[in-house]
């Protein structure tokens, strides 16, 4: 049956059967009450970079290598290392410092970055009062430590957490098979003798 | 002293033309463009596009950037679509170095493209008509659908919109079984919310008026003014790069390409809706035969990744239409030219024929028919 307006009342029918729904079913309830209640973020989401340390945050994965610094398409990152009193290099950064109001969230640094050092958080309230130095993530800031990671993306924290501990592992028995083979080599062969003649 | 007749000797009021700005930041421009009307009473005579408030260096930035490094800032061409996005520089790139992709990803790279589409046909035609006036209610629609998809997204990739989802060589991380379950639910439930969007929309009296007859773009012209994606289609041009460059695994899909007769607002909006079935065909297809197997090929290397000297050109058929990246390389880690031709802009060219003769809240709609998303016209 077609009688002028029909398109009109088949369109009013389905905005009726929506908007009368809408006080019968949860699904068609699309509206999030934000900040009373949350959308539950998936575990792959991803907000900015944090800094993963092990034990203590005097000890980060992290070993000032820059390669996340020069990778960093924004160049968001600044990165000076630590140095002893005699200036030799102590593996850690002194100054890490994130630029969030640059940074695009693209995780790139967590996945150039050899160490497992560097990955992405979830926490998405980061706003601030200020434009300039509060939008700068320091080295405190940034440094958190593996039970945070392993709360907020469980599965990729288990996997790491076994590919670390297998790296390890394997370093240590290579370190005990080269300390047996020397060890051996020195229990089978004498110390070498003099050579020069005394006269 | 006597004011002069405004009806002159021919029964017609004289007028002269007026010279208006609509935009950059009018909310029918779709984002910061303007354009330069030139009206006689409320009938377009001249109309000038004026593009550049949103320019930010995209193809400098990449000359000075190692290859990957452009792979995020491609997610900020056209911002509804950075999985396609990703795709065209992933193709260029592969073609002028010659990787050979896992048939995993091939197949997980339509499931995004396809998905993509979906979104971006929805929300385009949401767009449409809130154009035409219907405030609100289409568009909200379209995005409640959108949503679902854009969760898939931040599921898989851990970004809504900024995906940086595709690597050179394959994808990024691989689909769970979960995430399949996900898309599959999606796809199920598309069909319901596009017979719904229909009846809402397709045979409403007032939107037949508004758009039908309206900015019509005869198939000369969208072939001289080299006009891509669902504009062609509409009218009557039958070129779909999915059939004709047959890239990645589109050969192995069976999926038809919809082609209008008029060219009109209305035919604009009625291809994308036939478009969006025909994804859900593809998307059922590849969700059903997709293979085990590795996502990313094993001798691309992450850092330090350098290409043969050479150039290249990939395309893709993205939402807009014709999605292409051109790379010069030296043989560097960074290209030595890096352009892009976007499907938005070259759509753009058309814009003054098309709205001619037409009252100025037509061109508003012809505007919206064509799509644009301006981090694309202006880059």
């Amino acid at each position: 049956m077609n009688y002028p307006g029909k398109g009109l009342m088949e369109g009013l029918a389905v905005t009726a059967r929506n908007f009368v729904g809408s006080y019968f079913y949860k699904d068609r309830l699309t509206t999030v009450q934000y900040p009373e209640e949350r959308v539950q973020t998936p575990e792959n989401s991803r907000t900015f970079p944090f800094l993963v340390f092990e034990d203590s945050p005097d000890k980060p994965r992290c070993t000032a290598c820059k390669i996340c610094e020069t990778e960093c398409p924004p160049k968001c990152i600044y990165i000076v290392m630590d140095r002893d009193d005699k200036g030799k290099p102590m593996q850690r950064p002194k100054v890490f410092d994130i630029d969030i109001s640059v940074c695009m969230q693209c995780q790139i640094c967590v996945e150039v970055c050899p160490f497992d050092a560097i990955k992405m958080d979830n926490d998405y309230e980061k706003s601030k009062y200020e434009r300039f130095d509060a939008l700068v993530e320091r080295l405190p800031d940034l440094l958190k430590p593996n039970e945070y990671y392993r709360k907020v993306k469980p599965t990729e924290a288990s996997e790491v957490d076994a590919r670390l501990k297998a790296e390890a592992e394997a370093k240590a028995a290579k370190k005990a098979a080269a300390a047996a083979a020397a060890a051996a080599k020195a229990a089978a062969q004498p110390p070498p003798a003099p050579t020069g003649t005394v006269t | 002293m006597i004011a002069e007749p405004l009806i002159n000797s021919a029964g017609t009021i004289t007028t002269q033309t007026l010279e208006i700005s609509i935009g950059p930041q009018h909310p029918s421009t779709h984002g910061v463009f303007r354009m330069d009307v030139v009206l006689d009473g409320e009938i377009v005579r001249a109309l000038k596009p004026v593009v550049g408030y949103l320019h930010r260096n995209h193809e400098q930035l990449a000359e000075k950037m190692a290859w990957l490094g452009s792979m995020p800032y491609t997610d900020r061409l056209d911002y509804f679509n950075s999985m396609s996005n990703n795709w065209a520089y992933a193709l260029a790139v592969e073609k002028l170095a010659g990787i050979k992709v896992p048939a995993r990803a091939e197949y997980i790279r339509v499931i995004m493209a396809e998905l993509s589409r979906l979104q971006n046909h929805a929300s385009a035609i949401g767009f449409l008509l809130q154009d035409c006036g219907a405030w609100g209610t289409p568009l909200l629609y379209a995005f409640k659908e959108r949503e679902k998809i854009l969760d898939f997204f931040e599921t898989v990739s851990g970004s809504r919109m900024m995906c940086n989802y595709f690597r050179f060589g394959g994808v990024r991380v691989d689909l769970a079984e979960a995430m399949l379950a996900m898309a599959r639910k999606i796809v199920a439930e598309f069909p319901k919310f596009l017979d719904e969007f229909e009846k809402l929309m397709t045979t409403n009296e007032v939107v037949l008026a508004r758009c039908q007859r309206v900015g019509i773009l005869p198939k000369e012209l969208a072939i001289a003014g080299s006009i891509s994606g669902p504009v062609a289609r509409a009218s009557g041009v039958e070129y779909d790069i999915r059939k004709v460059d047959k890239y990645g695994i589109y050969d192995r899909l069976e999926f038809g390409v919809p082609v209008g007769e008029v060219g009109d607002v209305y035919d604009r909006y009625y291809i994308r809706v036939l478009e969006m079935r025909e994804a859900v065909k593809i998307l059922q297809q590849v969700l059903r035969d997709i293979p085990a197997g590795p996502v990313q090929a094993v001798e691309v290397k992450l850092r330090g990744f350098k290409l043969p000297a050479g150039d290249g050109y990939g395309r893709i058929e993205g939402p807009k239409g014709e999605l292409g990246f051109y790379l010069v390389s030296e043989g560097g880690p960074k290209p030595y030219r890096y352009h892009i031709r976007p499907p938005s802009f070259i759509n753009l060219t058309v814009l003054e024929d098309m709205c001619l003769g037409h009252k100025v809240a037509d061109a508003i709609i012809i505007l919206g028919s064509i799509d644009i998303v301006l981090g694309e016209v202006d880059r």
